[in-house]
């Protein structure tokens, strides 16, 4: 695929842009690709609907916007409301199972979900929640090579937490999806 | 001046990039207060510049801010601001108050939804007037429209080079799209960047006379402490720096700030073009539109329409030559721009018989492509 | 050999002319303005201080005193309405050897240009500040400043000035200025003191002085003559160094209580910069970056 567009949503707090800037940072610093990762957000600093999207590319991106999603992530029943109608048919949603409940039809797309956010309470950090979505996508969705993810998250959280984040990738990558 | 030393590989966002490419230009002042989308640059700065041994200050306001960039370079030293759309108006009266001093010094406008408050966390590209005749008078700017968030290092250091050389304040215009946009970021070893210096005065102090040179030129700077004991002022001077209330005096001096930029923009004007030389239809477009377009573009190729695309890296001065070079010879030109019309006024005024459609959207979302679409065959259709 | 009177006045040197831009004379003020006479004393305060006029700089704002800017043969910024300090903020910390004066008007510093004064004294920058307060905008035709008395009459107050207004060494203080004088322009001797003490000192220095404005602010408020005004500011005037700046504010015919107010040490704006950076810079790497940067 030339180009392979990204659509992670979910709610101020998350560490939804966190998300997309690993992956960026994934799949351009360590990847040799091209990616474009734009914000939408909320003037609220926190709670907020919070949308981020990275177009990764071999070219360089000329057209950085998402109208046309080929994989979703979903953190919220909100995020997943909105951005599901923008997913290609075919392309591949990964959401918390937790916490996207009410569900719309799947016919269309390919389906994937997590419980991210009780993988992460279960590790005591619900923080990571992020991480171990990441980790899930990468798997199921070829978003980045897992190495690249690796090596992403390791430059970009706190060295304190390095530990525990490369925990919460591998668990999310090992995840056997729900469909 | 201890240098910047960060350079290599980076995934960074847009105003991130600004500001180490102003630091790897050799800025070491900023004066700066806070706005959305704008801040990351403030911040960024705040947190740089004391490693460098630079000065920050957070102002009291824009009005500040932009008065003490002005005097930070009078003592020597590269400054900047950075603002969006209300920061800037009120930074208007300083901006003109640099033009006639001919202050070196870089103003980034991260252009967000207006007018007024508008629509803070979102995007436009309402401020490409205010940035050309927004302070009172007569006089000539540059500025710059980085696309993303490489280009906006790239022309953040050319914003400081054309400020030194030419003196005056530079805007970089960019948005709250490629402001906030992250991508990847080649930050070279400053000692590989082309830097260009302001020309320091190499007269003795009693043969120095401040704004003496010839009718389209830019004057030698001698700075405060040199000894050179030189008055500047924001009424019409003479070339001692001197006010003067004469009609003689004044005419001399506007047209030789506006001549300074007007006679050289040749050197100035940059744009980038793809298939325009056989091309039915220019899309004009600047800043983050000029990516927006390429779906648009894409769609009218594939329908046999030969479709052009014309950058504008520079807005100001505007590619007047070039614009009416290409008139002669197209349909016309579709303008794309994040506002209800503003650099269209320009391609119009140069396209003459040239047919110019305007894709106007007043910011907060993107023109759709099928409005670009449409725009295109409306132009190919004409005539 | 002088033998005629003219080839004598050749030889005839003016005691300021090294100090002014004598090809700029005569100056555009009024006969008995105070601002010959201030010139003069700022001058002669440097000059006491003992510094390298190479490295003192002027900035003035708009109006009458804004022209001082002009005449002073020293490195010297006209700029715009109200924002002299500013600009001598950015001036004084981009090259921390100069000695730089802010000397401007009461409706430039005070009404246009009053958040920016409060703020340099908030932060205590290394500048000094010099009010020339003649009560009203002299240069625009005598209209209401934020300094004309209760009651007095300008262009735009034509029943009466009916707004309180400032008291300038009141505001100064408040605002945490390191020294704040007040003196009128015939204190000749006392104000080059204070200039020189100012340029000595560290921190922002705010000194207002009384000043006549014959022209319009004695033309509409019955003042006589310019030296009929000057006589009564001299007659009011009461020098008083302990008084409490907050105290004394100015009225039309109550006393002008003069004097210096405060003269205090406090951190300047840089000290504090440099203390508060210095030991945190040094343990940060250069390519550290915090988590919300993310390089």
């Amino acid at each position: 695929m030339a180009q392979l567009r990204v659509k992670i949503s979910g709610f101020g707090g998350q560490g939804i842009v966190l998300s997309s800037y690993i992956l960026g940072k994934a799949v351009t610093i360590f990847d040799g690709k091209n990616a474009s990762m734009t914000q939408v957000y909320g003037p609220e600093a926190r709670g907020g609907a919070c949308s981020s999207q990275v177009v990764i590319s071999e070219e360089e991106v000329d057209y950085p916007l998402v109208d046309t999603a080929d994989v979703l992530i979903a953190l919220s029943q909100e995020g997943y409301d909105k951005f599901l109608p923008i997913l290609r048919d075919q392309g591949i949603l990964c959401y918390d199972s937790d916490l996207v409940t009410k569900l719309h039809s799947h016919d269309r797309v390919i389906a994937k979900s997590i419980p991210a956010t009780r993988i992460a309470e279960e590790m005591g950090k619900k923080i990571v929640a992020n991480i171990v979505m990441l980790g899930f996508a990468t798997a199921q969705a070829e978003i980045s090579t897992p190495d690249a993810m690796r090596q992403s998250i390791r430059k970009s959280v706190p060295a304190k937490f390095t530990d525990l984040n490369m925990e919460a990738f591998e668990r999310g990558f090992n995840y056997q999806g729900e469909t | 001046m201890r240098k910047s030393d960060l350079h290599g590989e980076f995934f960074i966002q847009g105003n991130i990039a600004c500001a180490e490419a102003a630091l790897a230009a050799g800025c070491r002042f900023f004066g700066g207060y806070p706005i959305t989308p704008a801040s990351e640059i403030a911040e960024r700065m705040a947190y740089r510049l004391p490693q460098l041994d630079g000065v920050f200050v957070q102002f009291e306001d824009e009005i500040a801010s932009m008065a003490s960039i002005l005097g930070a370079s009078w003592a020597g030293a590269k400054s900047m601001t950075s603002s969006s759309g209300p920061g800037i108006s009120l930074m208007l009266e300083n901006i003109g108050l640099g033009i006639m001093m001919e202050t070196p010094c870089v103003i980034v406008n991260v252009q967000r939804g207006s007018p007024s408050t508008g629509l803070p966390t979102s995007w436009g590209q309402s401020d490409m007037m205010q940035a050309r005749w927004g302070s009172h008078g007569d006089f000539a700017v540059i500025a710059l429209c980085p696309k993303s968030p490489q280009e906006y290092f790239d022309l953040t250091v050319k914003a400081f080079n054309l400020s030194e050389q030419y003196r005056l304040p530079v805007f970089v215009m960019s948005d709250a799209v490629v402001g906030h946009m992250t991508e990847k970021v080649y930050i070279p070893p400053v000692d590989e960047l082309e830097i260009i210096e302001r020309k320091y005065t190499s007269k003795k102090p009693q043969d120095y006379l401040p704004y003496e040179c010839e009718f389209d030129a830019v004057p030698d700077f001698a700075k405060a402490g040199d000894g050179y004991r030189y008055h500047t002022t924001g009424l019409t001077h003479d070339e001692r720096g001197y006010p003067v209330m004469t009609e003689e005096c004044h005419v001399k001096l506007v047209n030789r700030l506006i001549n300074k930029i007007k006679l050289h923009a040749d050197d100035i004007i940059m744009i980038e073009e793809k298939d325009t030389e056989d091309a039915e239809v220019i899309v004009v477009s600047y800043g983050i539109t000029s990516r927006i377009v390429f779906p648009a573009i894409k769609i009218m190729k594939k329908k046999g329409i030969k479709v052009g695309y014309l950058r504008l890296i520079t807005v100001w001065p505007f590619p007047e030559e070039r614009i009416r070079q290409l008139a002669s010879k197209v349909n016309g030109f579709v303008v794309v721009e994040l506002n209800m019309g503003q650099v269209c006024l320009e391609v119009e005024r140069c396209a003459k018989n040239a047919v110019t459609k305007l894709v106007p959207h007043p910011g907060g979302g993107m023109p759709q492509v099928e409005t670009i679409t449409q725009a295109i065959q409306e132009v190919a259709d004409a005539r | 050999m002088p033998d005629d009177k003219s080839q004598q006045t050749e030889n005839l040197h003016h005691p300021m002319e090294e100090y002014l831009r004598m090809d700029r004379m005569p100056h555009i003020w009024c006969s008995s303005c105070g601002l010959g006479s201030i010139l003069t004393a700022f001058m002669k305060g440097v000059k006491q201080a003992d510094v390298d006029f190479n490295k003192v700089a002027v900035v003035s704002g708009i109006g009458c005193t804004g022209r001082v800017a002009g005449y002073v043969k020293l490195d010297s910024y006209h700029t715009t309405h109200g924002r002299a300090i500013p600009f001598a903020t950015g001036l004084k910390l981009a090259n921390r050897d100069l000695t730089v004066f802010v000397i401007s008007g009461d409706g430039d510093l005070f009404a246009i240009g009053g958040n920016h004064l409060i703020h340099a004294a908030r932060r205590n920058v290394d500048i000094n500040v010099i009010c020339v307060n003649n009560f009203i905008y002299g240069m625009t035709g005598g209209q209401n400043a934020p300094t004309t008395p209760l009651e007095a009459y300008s262009s735009t107050a034509p029943y009466g000035n009916y707004e309180q207004p400032f008291n300038l060494v009141g505001v100064a203080a408040a605002a945490g200025a390191s020294y704040v004088a007040r003196w009128s322009a015939l204190h000749m001797r006392r104000l080059a003191e204070s200039v020189e003490e100012m340029t000595k000192k560290k921190g922002f220095c705010f000194l207002e002085v009384i000043s006549p404005c014959a022209t319009v602010f004695a033309r509409k408020n019955k003042g006589g003559t310019g030296l009929d005004l000057l006589k009564g500011y001299k007659d009011r005037s009461v020098i008083n160094h302990n008084a409490n700046p907050q105290e004394i504010p100015l009225d039309m015919n109550g006393e002008i209580v003069c004097g210096v107010f405060i003269n205090k040490d406090r951190p300047t704006f840089w000290e504090n910069v440099l203390s508060g950076t210095e030991r945190k810079v040094k343990k940060t790497n250069l390519y550290y970056h915090d988590s919300k940067t993310k390089f």
